[in-house]
Formats: C-alpha cells, structure tokens, sequence
C-alpha cells in the first residue's frame, strides 16, 4: 500500500508567536516552524493503515521553503518513510489556488493508492487546497475523514465524512484523496528509535522546472487573495480560573452565579 | 537530488533531532515516571517496572553502538534523556546513568570480541550493569585500592570489598577495579575486569539507608577469592587508573544532567507553588523576596545546563580540555542543584518541608550529585590542575 500524506510546515501555534508582515502576510521567519496539527493525524492515521496491512509505504510531500526538511524531521520520525519537496524561490506568496496546482503537478509524478491531507491548515484556514488537488488530478475527494478503510482487493476505499447529523459512508474507487480530521485519532509521540531512524531518511526536492511548471504563472506576483486588512481580536473581559477540588469549584461557582444573580 | 536530513553541525541550538528526543523523554517521564516517584522514595524499592519502561523504549540503548544494538547517540542525546528523567524521579535518571557509566570501560577499551558480546545485553537493557572502583578507604583517592586479583592459569582470583556500589545488587555484571601489581606506581597498579554475577563467593554484604536516592540500590559488594576469566579483563593489565579516569570524562556529564533534571523539577514546583500560594493579599510569587528567588533559581539552573550541553558537545567532538569540561560540568551542575533544591523548600515554606510536596525529596536527592562521582573538591582539582599544569 502506497499512502502520500501532504504535510504543510507552519508557524507552530503553541510558539504564540505567529505575525503578519508589512504586506499583510504571515511572516514565516518570526516563528519556528512545525507540522501543521491536522497533517500531523493524517500521517497518523496513514502509518495506522500500512501497519494493519503489514506492509507499504508513507511518503511526504509538502510545497515549502528550503528550510523545511528539519521541519518535516519529526513526521520522518514518526514513521514516513520518505519525503518529497516542492521548493522554489519563485513560490513564494503563493495563494492556494499556485499551492494546488503545484502540489498537484508533484503528485502527479508519485504512485500511490491513497493521499491524505489535514480538512485545513493553522495558520491559512483555508482548507481549500486538498479538494483543488483533487480536482486537477481527477481524483475521487472523501472529506473530513473520521474514519478510512482501503479495500486494496478491491482497490476501492470507504470512508466515513463527518457531518451535522452524525456521518455518511462514502466509498471510491483508488486512488483517492481523503481530507483528514482530528476524529481519527491521536498522531503518535516518535520513539527514540524512530527519531534516531530520521536521520538516514531521504528528503528529495524539486524545483518548479523539475515539474514543469512555469514560475510566472504561481508566486506572490499573481496570487488571487490579497490581504486588505488584519484586526486582532477583541481583548476578553477579565476571567476568573477556578482551581481546587470538585467541591471547591463548586461552590464558587454557585458563589460566582449569584452574585450576579443568575441563581 | 540530495538527501538533507544529515544533523546540522553543533550550534548554540539544539538540533531538531535533539528537540525531539528531549521532548519524547519529557512525555514519558511526566506520564510515566513522575506518577511513581513519591512512592518510589517512601518504599525506597528498586523500580523494576521503569527500568523495563526505559528499555522498551530505547532509552537504555541510546548511548551504545548501533551495531551491537545500540541507538548510537551522543553524549548530548544521552544527557538529555537523564535531565528529563531526573526532573520527574532522580532514582530513574540513575538508571540510565549507571548503565552509561559502568559500560564506558567495556566501551573504551574492550575488545571487539568483548564489546559484540556484552554490549547487545546492555544495549537492550536485558541486563545491568554496575561499576565497583570505591572500597572502604578509598574513595576520592581512587589510587589507594586494596582489592587484588591474581592471575592464576587462565583466570584472575579477586579479593576484597567495594563499598557504595550504585545498582551493585542489581546488576548482572559488574565491572570491577583491582590491583594486579601491587609494586608498580600508583596508576599503573590496577586492572578493570568485568565479572558475571552471580558467581561463587561474590556476595552483597550491605544495602545502604540514603538521605535521598533511595529507590537506587547502593550495595557493599564482597569478592571472596572470585575466578573471573582472564577474557573478562578489559584493556591491558595496569591500565586500569587510566580506564577510570577516561570512563569519568565521559559520565561526570550524566551526573551533571541528573543534577540539572533535579533542579529544573524543583525550580517548576516552586514556581508553581509561587503562582497558587496567596499570602498578604497577592500571589506570593509577587512578592520580591520569592522572586528573587526564583529568579536566581532559574539562572543557576540554566547556567549549569547550558554548561552541561557546551560540555557534551567538546568532549564529543574529542576535546583535550574534556577532563576539565567534564569536572566542571559536574561541580557548576551539583551546586546548582543543592542550590535550587534548597531554596524550592525555601519558597514552599512549612509545606517545603512536608512529603505532600515533592520539594523535600528533590532536595535530599540533590546532596548526592555533590558527592559521588568524584566530589566537587576533587572537580576542583580537576579544574585547578587544568589550570596551573603541574609543578615544574
């Protein structure tokens, strides 16, 4: 079984430290840079598939700076197997509508039964690259995955998508792209031996003429979205943390309630 | 195409792969160790249970050779790990430490016949290892000891005691000090010989009741004319002074993490006991004179761990000057954590002093990381003699 997993280094949203730039776009140096969290249970759930097979692979692929690899180290410690990198100065400011066809034009060079991706990414929230991919490439698009089981006999997936109602069962034909969310289960620590093992593991860039595609035609030059203004958010009112034992909390909470009579 | 995921060269930064390794030892420590370390203490029992904890996660393995089953990390890596640890329970962070410390001779001098059949054991933590150099009336004078052993055909007959052996009651194989050539000069008299226990006449005469470690089994090990295989001698006959001193150059920094781990756990507890406590009004942690403190606290702490990581790095990289990064390490590391430790009861105040919090504990654990290991007068004159050279 052949699983690509589409990994997206972003500003690591624990850091506290992501910030826009003079141009309205997110400076990627202010921060370090992690694996974006709902990538991070795609690859999970992918490395749960080919050990319940016994066998396969996971391979990486991700659109970044050059500087991704040691990003991506902790995926390759989690258990992938390799990694592809799409990376060119030309990229940069890519709007989602470059990233999909980039990632696409890559993917396209890859053999694989199944693709993975996080529903979205922390920092863009956009989550609208995976089903573009989908589309340039013809591939069947199961979205927001709870659950996923390949039929590699059958060649045929089945996936269960997440909905208001509870989920519907959604079944393709291979290979398909699955959007991925975080009901499918919680991504691994790497072992030691896992982390040790990243270091012998292969990280192949490619560049846009590698691809073939024109660097006119993506980049920050030409993006479709611009930012027009950012606004923090609206500071909160002053809050108060209840600690102590259940009992405790308790009664301050009732005590809280009605001093504002609400009880 | 190239492949880019070599290590970057040392810097100033942990590499991405150290990162990682820190944070998974972290992860177990706080949800598997830290649960087990006040009960670890009161009991004072050996935690069989970590130990096949840590080997099943590889951590045992991490500074031995990949060949023979190790992860082959260096001595960073391997430090990590033990700060870690040692923040949730300094007992556990021992554990790493002693199998680091009692296979560096196997390490440094054994053969490769010797090294492929012990080290796959260590590596997996199947077995432990102790290291017997102490004796009753030679400790900080390492030269002075009286255990003998004579070659007779094919093995060597070993007599006499050691005392204050970590893990010397668990252990499966021991490597022991003993004079061979009672007439030569000072450091050329003895030889290190790894004996399999258990074996006849081999016995532990004594168990010792600690001020802290206590879940560390520290034995009196007695050699009642034991044969140990003449293949079982490690290095050459009276290289055994300069095996030990090689052995400490590469374990003071273990030592020194443990120390570090100790205090890093203190510094979190006072802080986070400075956060809740409210006394005057305020938290007390607002109050100057406890955050001072703390602030002192976190400045030794980070001083000794900075310095600790600056010294694996040189001694890794093959530094002459690793005697003295190593005594230093270990003597900025050990009173920084008696230090810390000291001033965490300080902070809690009356409830520094109870075992509701673990502050006491951690503070009793920390004298310890000032004593063994080379004392921190004998660290000083390690650095001293770095110094000034020798006299003439």
């Amino acid at each position: 079984m052949r699983i690509v997993v589409l990994t997206k280094p972003v500003p690591d949203p624990a850091s506290g430290a992501e910030r826009l730039g003079p141009d309205g776009r997110l400076d990627r140096a202010a921060s370090p840079s992690v694996v974006n969290g709902n990538d991070e249970f795609a690859l999970e759930a992918a490395l749960k598939l080919i050990e319940a097979a016994g066998e396969g692979e996971v391979a990486l692929l991700s659109m970044a700076p050059a500087s991704a690899p040691e990003t991506l180290r902790k995926a390759l410690a989690m258990g992938a197997t390799r990694g592809v990198l799409v990376t060119d100065p030309a990229l940069e400011g890519s709007c989602a509508v470059s990233t999909a066809k980039v990632l696409a034009a890559a993917l396209r060079e890859m053999e694989f039964d199944l693709a993975l991706a996080g529903v979205d990414a922390s920092d863009g929230v956009g989550g609208s690259v995976p089903s573009a991919i989908a589309a340039h490439l013809g591939l069947p698009y199961l979205s927001y995955a709870s659950k996923i089981e390949p039929d590699m006999a059958s060649r045929t997936v089945r996936v269960r998508r997440i909905s208001p109602t509870g989920y519907d069962l959604l079944e393709a034909p291979m290979p398909a792209l699955i959007g991925c969310t975080q009901s499918l289960g919680e991504p691994r620590y790497p072992s030691l031996k896992g982390i040790m093992a990243a270091r012998g593991k292969e990280i192949v860039t490619r560049s846009l003429a590698d691809l073939g595609v024109d660097a006119a035609t993506v980049g920050g030059a030409v993006a479709t979205t611009r930012v027009l203004e950012s606004h923090p958010p609206t500071a909160r009112a002053a809050t108060e943390v209840v600690r102590g034992t259940p009992d405790e909390g308790a009664d301050r909470i009732l005590a809280f309630l009605s001093e504002r009579r609400v009880i | 195409m190239r492949a880019v995921t070599e290590s970057t060269p040392p810097t100033y930064r942990l590499t991405e792969e150290q990162a990682l390794l820190r944070d998974a030892v972290r992860i177990l420590a706080d949800e598997r160790v830290a649960p087990r370390a006040a009960e670890i203490d009161r009991t004072g029992e050996f935690p069989q249970d970590l130990r096949e904890l840590l080997a099943q996660q590889d951590i045992l393995a991490l500074p031995f050779p990949e060949a023979y089953g190790g992860l082959g990390g260096e001595l960073l890596s391997l430090c990590l790990a033990i700060e870690q640890l040692s923040r949730a329970c300094a007992t556990t962070g021992l554990i790493v430490a002693v199998q680091e410390l009692g296979s560096l001779p196997l390490l440094i001098a054994g053969s490769p016949e010797q090294q492929e059949r012990w080290i796959p054991d260590l590596a997996s933590g199947r077995k432990l290892i102790a290291f017997a150099l102490t004796e009753a009336e030679a400790g900080s004078d390492v030269a002075a000891i009286r255990t003998t052993a004579v070659r007779d055909d094919d093995d060597y007959v070993l007599t006499g005691s050691k005392r204050f052996i970590s893990h010397g009651s668990v252990a499966d194989l021991i490597s022991v000090f003993a004079v061979t050539d009672p007439g030569a000069d000072r450091h050329a008299r003895m030889s290190c010989f790894l004996v399999e226990v258990p074996t006849d006449g081999f016995s532990v005469a004594r168990l010792e009741h600690k001020m802290g470690l206590r879940g560390s089994p520290t034995a009196e090990l007695v050699f009642d004319r034991i044969r140990v295989p003449a293949a079982n001698r490690i290095g050459d006959e009276g290289a055994g002074f300069d095996i030990a001193m090689r052995t400490f150059e590469r374990s003071r920094p273990g030592i020194a993490a443990q120390a570090v781990g100790i205090a890093q756990g203190a510094l979190e507890a006072a802080t986070a006991y400075a956060s809740d406590r409210r006394q005057f009004g305020k938290r007390i942690g607002d109050l100057q004179m406890v955050a001072a403190m703390l602030a002192d606290m976190d400045a030794a702490t980070e001083a000794a761990r900075q310095l600790l990581y600056k010294a694996c790095v040189e001694i890794d990289a093959g530094s002459p000057d690793a005697g003295r990064w190593s005594a230093m390490c270990k003597l900025v590391a050990g009173d920084a954590a008696m230090r810390v430790t000291t001033d965490a009861v300080q902070v809690l105040g009356g409830y520094g002093y109870i075992d509701e919090f673990p502050v006491e504990r951690m503070m009793r654990d920390a004298k310890i990381t000032q004593l063994y290991e080379g004392t921190q007068q004998i660290q000083r004159l390690v650095v001293a003699r770095a110094l000034l050279g020798r006299d003439g």
